[in-house]
């Protein structure tokens, strides 16, 4: 999409949401997610240190300045420019990460309920999950979870009625046409399909994540030993 | 070289200014509910404006010292004493080992702030202090404070003590009224999703009273008043800013502080100025406000005037 399809609006005194497709339209995208990954590089690059933090999500980006460095009429016009300036922006930017996925039946209670839905086998669900390539188009709720999409329509589901109160850490799960890996174990109430061995979230490491918004992401799937071996946990759900 | 925590109190956590920079992970900043207070416990010992000090709701704090130190308490009224000697708020303290310093329960206001000389001394985690329970980052273990902590500082032998005098000491609660009728006036600037509030369900939160209810901690306060959903509830999510106050389809707006998510898919009505959401976290169940809508221009002189104010407000030079 281009640049000039933008609109700027009032978050708070040191705010500004950038929306990049229309506001009232709940269409993902991910020509437009690449736009926000775009501007969110040439943001940090303008703003320098008056940048106090950015927000990318689906069809937006919060841009939170520093108001003792800077005031809401110069930051708005920095956004300005920086949005009117035509981008090249390639639609498959980011780096594609590959994520291993132990998908069960016992590990993942709602495998079978989403093949039964689609009227497909478990296998097939497992080709079609981990055939997609997905992207990274927000990262919060928690620290570490990444909101990805689009899963394919067929294996789309609503989130449980009754959340779980405790969802392990590596589970894999889906809710509407998102997945996401659970980085820590907390309450949640999305659809669960197996275990990832891989840390989403590591305090102790550099980078504290294995993606980033904007990122592209494919599972692999891999048995109970090979998920065991990267380091995977087995708990009772 | 410490504080060592013999009650903790209702709610205690380490805080410092906040944790910026890191909403790319999923981190929230943390950081004091009234800044204001924070950072003039801060001044009055001499520390850097980001040192970290206790933040206490409600009261109930004990700590025993290891060191030689100055303590100053700021924030809301309540009773402090130094070895079973009542002491000022606001005010410089000086502390030898084996002090038992106690704090009361909160009579107006409900957020504490004790700092000591040259802040406790914590390991940051993500370039900050600030303890975000949820997230389980900061402070010392990523948990509020708990009996036995040791909270280690500098020994410090010689400070000259301050005090802020007392007519330039904020008033809290329902004392504090902006308005005639003692509600708390909270500024607001309309933003975010605020187009989609139709303009009569606009009217009616901007000349409704709403109370604070006790559904309400360090991610949001809660509110209960008229109703002013927005008809359309259907939305991508989006980031959140400080102050966002967001109206769920039950119509009761939820004023998002310190340790909010940093993404949320309800509609936003606007954000109350951080000033603001200060003044908001000394409120208790059960007290009223109104919201007063402000722009841009006047958000930045308010911003720019108390600032002023701050750096400006000579502080007493006490005798030791």
């Amino acid at each position: 999409m281009s640049a000039n399809q933008t609109h700027i609006a009032i978050a708070s005194e040191n705010s500004y949401i950038v929306y990049f497709s229309d506001p009232d339209s709940v269409q993902i995208s991910s020509e437009v997610s690449a736009a926000i990954a775009n501007a969110c590089a040439q943001i940090k690059l303008h703003f320098g240190t008056k940048l106090i933090d950015l927000v990318a999500s689906y069809a937006s980006l919060l841009v939170i300045y520093d108001p003792n460095q800077c005031d809401h009429l110069w930051a708005k016009a920095a956004l300005k420019v920086i949005l009117d300036t035509p981008q090249k922006v390639s639609q498959n930017s980011g780096q594609l990460v590959e994520i291993p996925v132990f998908y069960s039946t016992e590990y993942g209670p709602e495998l079978n309920l989403l093949a039964q839905n689609a009227g497909l086998s478990v296998e097939q669900v497992i080709d079609i999950h981990s055939a997609t390539e997905y992207r990274v188009y927000a990262i919060g709720f928690a620290p570490g979870f990444a909101y990805l999409g689009e899963v394919d329509e067929r294996l789309a589901a609503p989130r449980l009625a009754t959340p779980r109160l405790k969802v392990p850490a590596g589970a894999v799960a889906i809710a509407d046409r998102q997945t996401a890996v659970y980085p820590a174990s907390s309450p949640g109430g999305w659809n669960l399909i197996g275990l990832c061995p891989t840390p989403m979230f590591n305090a102790q490491a550099q980078p504290h994540m294995p993606v980033s918004v904007g990122d592209r992401v494919r599972f692999m799937p891999i048995d109970e030993q090979q998920y065991l071996t990267l380091g995977g946990l087995l708990h009772e759900l | 070289m410490s504080f060592k925590v013999l009650q903790p109190g209702l709610l205690s956590s380490i805080q410092d200014l906040g944790r910026f920079g890191q909403h790319d992970i999923g981190l929230t900043t943390g950081g004091p509910l009234d800044n204001e207070a924070f950072l003039w416990a801060n001044r009055i010992l001499h520390n850097a404006p980001n040192a970290c000090a206790i933040e206490l709701s409600f009261g109930g704090l004990q700590l025993l010292a290891q060191t030689q130190s100055y303590l100053c308490v700021t924030g809301a009224t309540l009773d402090l004493t130094i070895n079973g000697v009542a002491k000022a708020l606001w005010t410089s303290h000086k502390i030898w080992p084996d002090d038992d310093i106690k704090l009361g329960y909160s009579s107006h206001g409900c957020r504490s702030y004790i700092s000591v000389a040259g802040g406790f001394d914590i390991t940051p985690s993500f370039g900050s202090s600030a303890t975000v329970v949820r997230e389980k980052v900061g402070g010392l273990t990523g948990a509020k404070l708990a009996a036995n902590d040791c909270l280690a500082c500098a020994s410090i032998a010689q400070l000259p003590r301050q005090a802020l005098a007392q007519e330039h000491r904020p008033v809290y609660g329902q004392q504090n009224s902006g308005s005639h009728d003692g509600d708390t006036v909270l500024r607001i600037l309309p933003g975010y999703q605020h187009h989609l509030f139709d303009t009569a369900t606009q009217t009616r939160f901007f000349h409704a009273q709403y109370t604070l209810t006790d559904r309400s901690d360090r991610m949001g306060m809660r509110l209960e008043g008229p109703a002013v959903a927005c008809a359309s509830q259907n939305m991508l999510s989006e980031g959140i800013c400080l102050g966002a106050v967001q109206v769920p389809a039950d119509g009761q707006p939820i004023v998002l502080l310190k340790d909010r998510q940093t993404i949320g898919g309800y509609p936003k009505i606007g954000a109350v100025l951080a000033r603001d959401t200060a003044c908001l976290a000394q409120l208790r169940p059960g007290d009223t406000l109104r919201f007063e809508a402000v722009d841009l221009y006047q958000a930045h002189t308010i911003n720019t005037l108390s600032q002023l104010k701050f750096d400006h407000t000579p502080l007493l030079h006490l005798k030791d």
